[in-house]
């Protein structure tokens, strides 16, 4: 009796395990398929998987964690090269990983599919044939009613066995008569359900991985960093990084454009536990269509904003101080807000000006930012506090060849000074060049000077809005997210029937002898069925009592079939005392 | 200066803490009596059965050396029979051990702490408490003693009493030396409901993993007995057919681990409850995942990106799958699969400790420095 159908080394199976192949090409080719999808396979596949993912955790992964990766090789210069050619730091993507997984799948196809096909006939199929001894099942009990007569009792087991039924049958049951000269019998099957959990459950695995494979060359990511008052537009062109599937078209993005009008967040005040912690942010956006009024939006952590199907993140945010740079002369050469890297909680950034162009030679100046500026002991800056109490801002100044002509596309954050000569800052014995907002000073080697705006509306008392803010956004298009939630919802519920709905069958029969019946119930578990027992006791306990008043058929469901045990069991129905 | 200071409720909070772990502590040496005790009691009465056996054995041997290894085999299987239906027994009519029950009423009493000290950490910080390492494991704890006492209302599982108990002391020991932080406001990614679905439903999955692990523990315990046992029943039996002196020295008691085992359900009984504790706990870690997902879909953008807890997270729902098969895979059943059930656990303990404290990653909410 094994079906459901299960792979032959199932525990509850009654095959030996897999046999030795028929000499043969096909009969090995059958043999190797029976290996792939038995259950000793699929567990060997699942352990190796569980094993194989775990260095994914101990070293860096490029698609978690790219600088880790470019810090690892530099920590590392002989190990690094090793791992990276074991895919080390592309675990989840390496041939090893995905050799593993795509096995497992196929294991797993391979065997959902025929079980598919047989749950199908099983779930049209009579329940099977009443054993001819149920004595010998696990949960059986048995009961004798008197009758007067050979007549009589006739047509009590035949009534009892009707009233079987119809209980079964109100149960969920699916039930089949098997009656013989001798004895009269009713054979019920229920819990298909459990069977049809686990190839959901099952099925709903190949989904989300399906889902995740083809949905990901639908799905793009880009990023982007947007200062307040300026406006971004969805285009390649606009994006300072973008990761496309392999079926995105470039050319199609969704035309719309943000403007960052202005970007909250608010600060735990000084004495208070956590103070200097920044939180609450807001990135309050106007949105725009073409041919449409714009309207606004907003992005908070937690909370995307969702537009043509897009989602956009905040990823992070910063300061760009706005810096102007003159000539000699007095003409600008540079004037625009930098986006500034933050180093640490306080908010002290880092960030690069470079100027090819209007100065007597390139220039490039690496500066550091700090929004409430103090000295250190030892000369230096650093910040205490994230917010503009006191903003300083400090620049090293060099001269020379910024790298930047050749066409290699270089990092608006970092400087490459090799070619360059170090005119202020650091060991060139001049200065390195302090401004706060609003000040102007001179440019080094008289190259003409440098200017940190005020951004505050002007009367405004203290530092606040002195410095524009800037955020930096990740826009994503995510096709098969829906799917991939919609296959693991559905895997969850394929599992919650799987496991917990009982799949068992029932037998009541009834046997004449003379003028008495004997009945018996039994039950059998197919799979894990703890309460078995129980529900052959409660079944029996019914079915006594309702042959005792068919009445009470339907309103005794919800009582306690334990409460008046004894009184119905062992006595007959025509003298069983009214029970309520 | 002490008396200057009053006592903030975050302050009273700890005081519970440290309460609690010292009545768990108490409970602990309690159940560990029982169990000595029941051990004891279990000898005692072998010994009176033997004694009784013992004749009537003599009488089987002259009749012509019949089954005494049925009868010790016997012997096990009524234990088991016993040791069962006291397993299921309504908490009405359990056996009376009394050290067994000062070890419940002291766990009680010790959650009741306990449960304060979450409360008022909770109100302290005016949201739910379990937004760092801290206070998922004071929040984590809590719940594995309350699906321990839950579950004592259906199952008589007081021998997991030590086990439970030790575990708890340890493991809030240690979180509230090594791992309290102050109160501080909560960062921005934490803001979400998820936050208090994805880590609580966590927290329960943890609890009930913790209950197979310590069942799978026992199993293995009980099943070597069970196999030694057997050996010896053989060996009693050869040696019983040669000559009769020899074989009351081989029936004399082999090594078969602690005595307390003897009142314990059988090792098939005690897979099957830790089966079903590991089933719970894994639809529960299947929710984890998903909402898991769900939540870093909105934080950072993107559902999966095997970030270091996403793995661990993986590892362990994979982990345990792989024991959900090992149940169903034959020759896989029994001890081997209990060894996954084993090993699960200790990842998830990993996860939470080592993972948290030491792996780089996004999960950087431990609040600790
Ligand atoms: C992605 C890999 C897999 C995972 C995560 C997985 C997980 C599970 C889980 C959680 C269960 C228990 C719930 C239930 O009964 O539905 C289960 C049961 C089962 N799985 Fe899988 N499975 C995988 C692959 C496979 C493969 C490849 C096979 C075929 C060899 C298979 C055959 C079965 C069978 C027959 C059961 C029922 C066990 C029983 O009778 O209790 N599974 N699986």
């Amino acid at each position: 009796m094994t079906d459901p159908l299960r792979p032959a080394d199932h525990a509850d199976a009654d095959e030996a395990g897999i046999t030795q192949p028929a000499l043969g090409v096909v009969g090995w080719l059958r043999w190797g398929w029976r290996q792939l999808t038995s259950m000793r396979t699929a567990l060997v596949l699942l352990l190796l998987l569980a094993i194989a993912a775990v260095p994914g955790s101990l070293v860096p992964q490029r698609s978690a964690d790219p600088n880790g990766v470019r810090q690892y090789f530099v920590d590392n210069p002989d190990l690094a090269p090793v791992l990276d050619n074991l895919s080390l730091f592309d675990v989840y993507t390496s041939p090893w990983f995905s050799a593993i997984y795509i096995l497992l799948f196929i294991s797993l196809v391979g065997c959902v599919i025929p079980r598919t096909k047989h749950h199908y006939k099983a779930m049209r199929a009579q329940p099977p044939r009443t054993p001819a001894r149920l004595s010998r099942l696990e949960a059986h009990r048995s009961e004798i009613l008197e009758s007067q007569d050979d007549t009589d009792a006739a047509a009590t087991a035949a009534a009892a066995i009707e009233a079987a039924q119809q209980q079964l049958r109100k149960a969920g049951y699916r039930v089949a008569r098997y009656d013989t000269a001798k004895a009269l019998s009713v054979s019920a099957e229920r819990g298909y359900l459990r069977e049809t959990g686990n190839l959901v459950f099952h099925a709903s695995l190949v989904g989300v991985l399906l889902a995740v494979g083809i949905g990901g060359g639908f799905t793009y990511t880009g990023q982007t960093v947007i200062i307040e008052g300026r406006t971004w537009v969805n285009t390649m062109l606009d994006y300072t990084s973008f990761n496309p599937g392999r079926f995105v078209d470039e050319e199609a993005l969704q035309p719309y454009a943000l403007t960052l009008d202005d970007f909250s967040l608010s600060y735990v005040t000084p004495g208070q536990q956590g103070a200097g912690q920044a939180g609450d942010f807001v990135a309050h956006l106007t949105t725009q269509f073409p041919d449409a009024d714009a309207s606004q939006g907003e992005v908070r952590v937690n909370h995307p904003l969702e537009i043509a199907g897009d989602r956009v993140y905040l990823m992070g945010n910063g300061y760009a101080p706005s810096i102007t740079i003159r000539d000699a002369d007095g003409e600008v050469v540079f004037s625009e807000p930098v986006p500034f890297l933050p180093q640490d909680n306080n908010m002290t950034s880092q960030g690069v000006v470079k100027v090819p162009d209007g100065l007597r030679d390139q220039v490039g100046l690496v500066g550091f930012f700090y929004p409430t500026a103090q000295e250190l002991t030892n000369g230096a800056f650093t910040s205490v506090y994230g917010d503009l109490e006191y903003p300083m801002l400090t620049f090293w100044v060099y001269s020379g060849d910024l790298g930047i002509n050749d066409g290699v596309p270089r990092s608006v954050y970092t400087l490459d000074p090799s070619e360059m000569t170090q005119l202020a800052g650091g060991d060139s014995g001049v200065d390195s060049l302090e401004l706060k907002p609003g000040e102007t000073v001179d440019l080094p080697d008289g190259l003409g000077t440098i200017t940190f705006e005020n951004e505050a509306p002007d009367g405004a008392a203290g530092f606040q809005d002195s410095v524009k803010r800037y955020v930096s956004l990740s826009i994503h298009r995510d096709a098969s997210a829906t799917w991939v939630l919609v296959f693991a919802v559905l895997a969850l519920a394929g599992l919650l029937a799987a496991l917990f709905v009982p799949r068992r069958r029932m037998w009541v029969k009834a046997t004449t002898q003379g003028h008495t019946v004997h009945l018996e119930y039994a039950g059998l578990a197919r799979g894990e069925d703890p309460s078995l027992d129980a529900a052959v006791e409660q079944f029996a306990q019914r079915h006594l009592a309702s042959l005792a008043d068919p009445s009470r058929l339907d309103s005794r469901t919800a009582q306690d079939p334990v409460a008046d045990n004894g009184r119905v069991r062992d006595s007959n129905p025509e003298s069983t005392p009214d029970v309520d | 200066m002490p008396d200057a200071t009053p006592l903030t409720l975050d302050d009273v909070s700890v005081l519970l803490v440290w309460t609690a772990i010292a009545i768990y502590a108490l409970a602990f040496v309690a159940y560990a009596v029982d169990l000595a005790r029941r051990g004891a009691v279990a000898v005692d009465e072998k010994d009176a059965a033997a004694k009784g056996a013992g004749v009537r054995q003599r009488e089987l041997v002259n009749a012509g050396g019949a089954s005494s290894r049925a009868g010790i085999v016997e012997q096990l299987r009524a234990q088991e029979a016993a040791s069962e239906e006291a397993l299921k027994a309504p908490v009405g009519r359990r056996a009376r051990l009394v050290w067994a029950r000062i070890g419940t009423s002291l766990t009680v009493l010790g959650f009741l702490f306990h449960l304060g000290a979450d409360v008022t950490r909770g109100i302290a910080a005016g949201r739910v408490p379990w937004s760092n390492m801290y206070e998922f494991a004071l929040t984590g704890t809590l719940l594995i003693v309350a699906v321990y006492l839950g579950v004592l209302f259906r199952y008589d599982l007081r021998f997991l009493g030590t086990f439970i108990t030790g575990l708890v002391v340890v493991l809030l020991g240690g979180t509230a030396i090594w791992f309290y932080t102050d109160i501080v406001p909560l960062m921005d990614p934490l803001k979400s409901v998820w936050l208090v679905i994805h880590v609580f439903v966590a927290s329960l999955a943890t609890a009930l993993f913790a209950l197979a692990f310590g069942l799978s523990v026992l199993q293995l315990m009980q099943a070597r007995r069970e196999r030694r046992v057997a050996i010896a029943a053989r060996a009693h039996d050869d040696a019983g057919n040669a000559e009769t002196d020899a074989g009351a020295r081989a029936a004399a008691p082999a090594k078969t681990g602690p005595a307390f085992l003897q009142t314990l359900p059988s090792a098939d009984a005690l897979e099957s409850l830790a089966y079903r504790f590991a089933i719970l706990g894994f639809i529960f870690w299947t929710f984890t995942l998903i909402a898991g997902s769900i939540w870093a879909n909105d934080a950072w953008g993107r559902y999966w990106g095997f970030d270091t807890k996403e793995v661990w997270t993986f590892v362990i729902w994979v982990l345990y799958a792989g024991y959900i098969h090992a149940r169903a895979t034959r020759g896989w059943r029994g001890a081997r699969s209990a060894w996954l059930s084993i090993i699960g656990f200790t990842a998830v303990i990993f996860n939470f400790t080592i993972v948290n404290m030491f792996f780089k990653g996004l999960h950087a909410y431990s609040g600790l420095s």
